[in-house]
């Protein structure tokens, strides 16, 4: 089961540029537009998580329900450098509503 | 309301008697797995908060030393200076299984031994402030990595998690109540049916006993004529 992945880094120049030091795949993107069509395109290769800038999230619900159930790629949400903006923190908040039916915590 | 149109015959009634057995084992199983699952759930997304707030603080005071350094250098500079990593990482993924949940576990392995060893440049170019953003992003990313893995876990939670409850609601408010409506229905049916049935037998018997008591009166005052009407000629003779 166990198959090596890619770990990908989309967002915008300045919040992406150190990821590359660190081995990861990073995809430096200016549009919204952009950040989709590279998702839809990771998420048929090899490519197992996905970190995305908040700032780029805030505008791609879309394609961020469809993967939601997937099993890969999992994209998790990052603060840019713009600071945090709390989408990831709703994540959780709607994760909760929706399986409880209620916000609980 | 329930469904009525269900025939009420014997057979049918046993198979819903089958059908309701099997739903409420079915209910109290999904039930049992919903609630193992809310708490796993909970557990989980406790610590996918915690680990967040970490993170988000953590990637921020990354982001502040990333500042510095381009502010001391020029942009170029650092774009060299980043553009070749000398460090990669390969991320093997398994999975785990939480109540028929299947959920990633990450494992990375990355190239070079040593943390100290991942700077793609050399120093001389560049300024001092670039080394701690790029050894502190280091550091944050193994959390970063963690978060994904239970973040998704949690994801991946809630779906089933709304799965199972709808499930389990369909259950316990649309089937076995319907069910059981049926059964109800058709157990009413059969007694009323059993019950006409005595009826029907104890009135016929009453119409046959009645006739049969008429002939025997018609057969007696038969007798007693021809009895009076024999005393009579024989008086005569």
């Amino acid at each position: 089961m166990a198959a090596t992945y890619q770990i990908a880094v989309i967002g915008d120049w300045e919040s992406v540029m150190g990821f590359r030091a660190l081995g990861l795949d990073t995809y430096p993107v200016t549009s919204v537009e952009e950040a989709k069509e590279k998702v839809r395109e990771l998420a048929k290769t090899d490519c197992a998580v996905i970190y995305l800038t908040e700032q780029l999230a805030k505008d791609m619900g879309d394609v961020l329900s469809r993967y939601k159930d997937e099993l890969r790629p999992a994209i998790i949400l990052i603060p840019g450098r713009e600071g945090s903006l709390g989408i990831g923190r709703d994540n959780i908040q709607s994760a909760i509503e929706r399986a409880v039916g209620a916000d609980i915590l | 309301m329930a469904n009525i149109t269900v025939s009420p015959t014997r057979m049918e009634l046993t198979r819903l008697k089958g059908k309701l057995r099997t739903a409420q084992r079915g209910h109290k199983l999904l039930k049992d797995k919903r609630d193992e699952l809310m708490k796993q759930f909970l557990d989980t997304v406790r610590e996918v908060r915690a680990l967040r707030a970490e993170v988000e603080e953590d990637l921020m005071t990354v982001h502040k030393s990333f500042t510095v350094a381009s502010a001391l250098m020029s942009s170029e500079a650092l774009e060299q200076a980043l553009l070749y990593p000398k460090q990669s990482v390969e991320l093997t993924m398994s999975f785990k299984n939480i109540m028929s949940v299947n959920v990633p576990v990450y494992d990375f392995q990355t190239k070079t031994k040593s943390d100290s060893d991942i700077y793609p440049y050399g120093f001389a170019a560049t300024s001092g402030e670039l080394d701690t953003a790029v050894d502190a992003l280091g550091k944050v990313f193994q959390k970063m990595l963690k978060l994904a893995e239970i973040e998704k876990s949690a994801q991946l939670m809630a779906e089933e998690i709304e799965k199972t409850r709808r499930r389990v609601n369909a259950l316990e408010y649309v089937m076995i109540p319907n069910t059981q409506e049926s059964i109800r229905y058709i157990t009413m049916k059969l007694d009323e049916n059993d019950r006409a049935t005595t009826t029907r037998l104890m009135k016929v018997k009453d119409m046959i006993l009645k006739q049969a008591l008429e002939e025997k009166r018609e057969q007696t005052a038969e007798a007693i004529q021809a009895f009076s009407s024999s005393a009579e000629t024989s008086e005569k003779a």
